[in-house]
């Protein structure tokens, strides 16, 4: 659980990031055009997978999905 | 009053010579796109007026003035020839929606070269095929984006060089790379290509069902139409600060997004970002934004943020408010007027119009979810699908069709002259849509007539994808089918059947996702796997394709006398 900010971060440079892309926790993904409103579908399904939980679609929103903190926030309400 | 003025007037009086008189070109006359959009308004004395002016997502600003815009297309255009770059290369431009983009375009149009715009999202198999396909000699392009081309370089051997518009010496250049500044090569003069009406400018893919992406190739005069639908469709006047919210990538974002506003002198606003409901409203209020065209999809995602958020800002300098890509719904039309106080209008055409075809006008009544009547000038109507023979009652769904010759039509598909003839029935031009018109004359979509699949606006061809699934090592047969969407009207669903020895998981479903993503695209990539055990198939063993894309619509199979096992 301690490293869910760091598996994250990880995966979205992994998956999304450019080589020149610098991303940190607070980057914006959605607004800032790193994912879109497509790769979101499959970052999502990243998350349900890892950490073995269930986003609602309503819940799964551009806002929720805007940084890496929001989306550390987001999975830690499903998770707990 | 709105520029069109009187629909049924201009209908009565209409010649494409209006157009030709108001940018003063005659028949046989040189007419080059890059020199319209910059060198004209500046020799009209407009020099200073703000063409561009652009923000991305970190809140970093660059303002451009037409002035601007004729020395920096032509330092671009200089450069490239000092590279031996030509008339009639293909030269892409690979890149984020940053001022090189736009201002590039008229660069290689002023040396006669064919700009090849490319969505920057692609992966490298996308990328492949297109530049492949176009025989590239150059890619203009930022440093992020360049990798994509490095591994794919080898098997291109007609691409001469990448060309880095954001080098700064951090990082050595690659193979075939040269580093180009656009603020620092301006340059007063340049000797224009004097390229004529029937000379080759924009090179664009669209996909199809089946084969692979085709080239539509346009020519230079398609600014007559470009410059007249966007003065009466869009409304567009010299006092208008006008946003589209289309990417240079595909065609909206050229013929609407750089062409016709600059053809008529107009400041346009560009935001390099990603979507956000309150960073667009944001930008339309820090820019007065006067006209706007977007797209169905994001005025569906607009609906979706609700309506508090609008009140947050003053969106009172909106105007005009035009849509293309996907069928505009009446809900969404609606909601517009009651949240901006002005309706959506729909507009109807395609990569291979190059202009608007189907309209609402302004001043016209309108009916919200139709596509509205005929632009003046262009000639349509829906045709049986069996004889091609225009359908005389009002009502009946039939196939769209145009009679050709309007200026901005494509010429011809790159390398594929038989399939571009195989566009045109019984004297039509057939756009593959299906349709009806009401006893008004107002046109009302009913769908695609093949197998392709419309994402957000964007054409997304089954047999791509399909191909590229077939590249993955656990995949034994795929058929590729839209599914509905709410907000994208429709996505990519991919069913797959796995080779032995793979065994279905939730890893396996990602994996194949993000492998489609990163070859293709995100707009390509299947929002849903589906399993199966084998795929439906005619005797002859073609998937039937119809018969999934039936169950994921809740429509009825309709034949299945060819099934095989049935």
């Amino acid at each position: 659980m301690d490293d869910l900010k760091d598996v994250i971060l990880e995966y979205v440079i992994a998956e999304y990031a450019d080589e020149d892309d610098k991303v940190t926790f607070d980057t914006p993904l959605i607004s800032g055009g790193l994912v879109d409103s497509f790769s979101m579908v499959s970052l999502k399904r990243f998350l349900e997978m890892k950490y073995k939980i269930t986003i609602p679609d309503a819940e799964a929103t551009p806002e929720a999905f805007d940084s890496v903190n929001k989306i550390v926030e987001l999975v830690r309400r499903f998770i707990s | 009053m709105s520029n069109i003025g009187s629909y049924e007037e201009r209908i009565e009086n209409f010649d494409w010579s209006i157009s030709e008189e108001e940018l003063g070109y005659k028949e046989g006359d040189v007419i080059n796109i890059g020199w319209y959009c910059s060198d004209r308004i500046c020799a009209q004395g407009k020099g200073d007026r703000p063409a561009l002016l652009w923000e991305n997502s970190t809140g970093e600003e660059k303002s451009y003035t037409y002035d601007d815009l004729r020395v920096c297309s032509n330092g671009i255009g200089a450069f490239l020839r000092s590279l031996g770059l030509k008339e009639g290369d293909r030269i892409c431009l690979f890149m984020d929606r940053i001022p090189e983009l736009y201002i590039g375009l008229l660069g290689i149009l002023k040396i006669g070269a064919i700009a090849q715009p490319l969505f920057s999202a692609f992966g490298d198999e996308s990328l492949f095929v297109r530049l492949e396909n176009a025989g590239t000699s150059a890619v203009i392009t930022q440093r992020k984006h360049a990798s994509k081309l490095h591994k794919i370089l080898d098997r291109l051997p007609d691409l001469k060089h990448i060309i880095i518009v954001d080098y700064d010496e951090t990082r050595p250049l690659k193979e075939k790379e040269v580093a180009f500044s656009m603020d620092a090569r301006r340059q007063d003069q340049l000797e224009i290509f004097p390229t004529r009406a029937e000379s080759p400018s924009l090179l664009h893919y669209t996909s199809g069902t089946t084969g692979m992406p085709k080239g539509v190739q346009h020519v230079h005069y398609s600014l007559i139409s470009q410059y007249l639908t966007a003065k009466w469709v869009l409304d567009i006047t010299e006092d208008d600060i006008y946003w589209c919210t289309a990417d240079p990538g595909w065609v909206t974002g050229t013929s609407y997004g750089i062409i016709a506003p600059w053809a008529l002198g107009v400041t346009q606003v560009v935001l390099d970002s990603g979507f956000s409901a309150e960073n667009w409203y944001r930008f339309i209020q820090k820019y007065r934004v006067t006209v706007w065209y977007s797209a169905p999809t994001a005025i569906r995602s607009l609906m979706k943020a609700g309506e508090e958020i609008v009140k947050q800002f003053d969106l009172s300098c909106l105007r005009h408010l035009v849509s293309v890509g996907e069928p505009l719904n009446a809900e969404a039309v609606t909601w517009s007027e009651k949240v901006f106080g002005l309706p959506f209008l729909d507009s109807y055409w395609q990569t291979e119009t190059g202009s608007i075809m189907i309209t609402n006008f302004p001043g016209m009544k309108i009916k919200p979810g139709s596509m509205g009547k005929t632009f003046p000038g262009i000639v349509g109507t829906v045709v049986d699908p069996q004889t091609y023979e225009p359908l005389q009652e009002p009502g009946r769904i039939g196939l769209i069709a145009f009679r050709p010759g309007w200026p901005a039509m494509m010429r011809t598909y790159w390398k594929n002259e038989e399939t571009y003839q195989g566009k045109f029935k019984n004297g039509w031009y057939m756009p593959g849509d299906r349709a009806r018109i009401d006893p008004q004359g107002y046109f009302w979509f009913i769908g695609r007539d093949d197998d392709v699949i419309n994402t957000a606006g964007h054409l997304v061809s089954p047999f791509e994808v399909e191909s590229v699934l077939l590249e993955h090592p656990a995949v034994a047969e795929s058929a590729v089918v839209s599914k509905p969407d709410e907000i994208n009207m429709e996505v990519v669903k991919a069913f797959v059947t796995l080779k032995p020895g793979f065994a279905v998981s939730e890893e396996l479903e990602l994996e194949i996702m993000n492998f489609i993503r990163k070859k293709l695209s995100s707009l390509a990539m299947p929002q849903e796997i589906e399993y199966v055990d084998s795929l439906p198939k005619t005797r002859s063993g073609k998937i039937m394709r119809r018969l999934l894309h039936a169950k994921e619509w809740g429509e009825e199979i309709g034949d299945t006398s060819t099934l095989e096992n049935d």
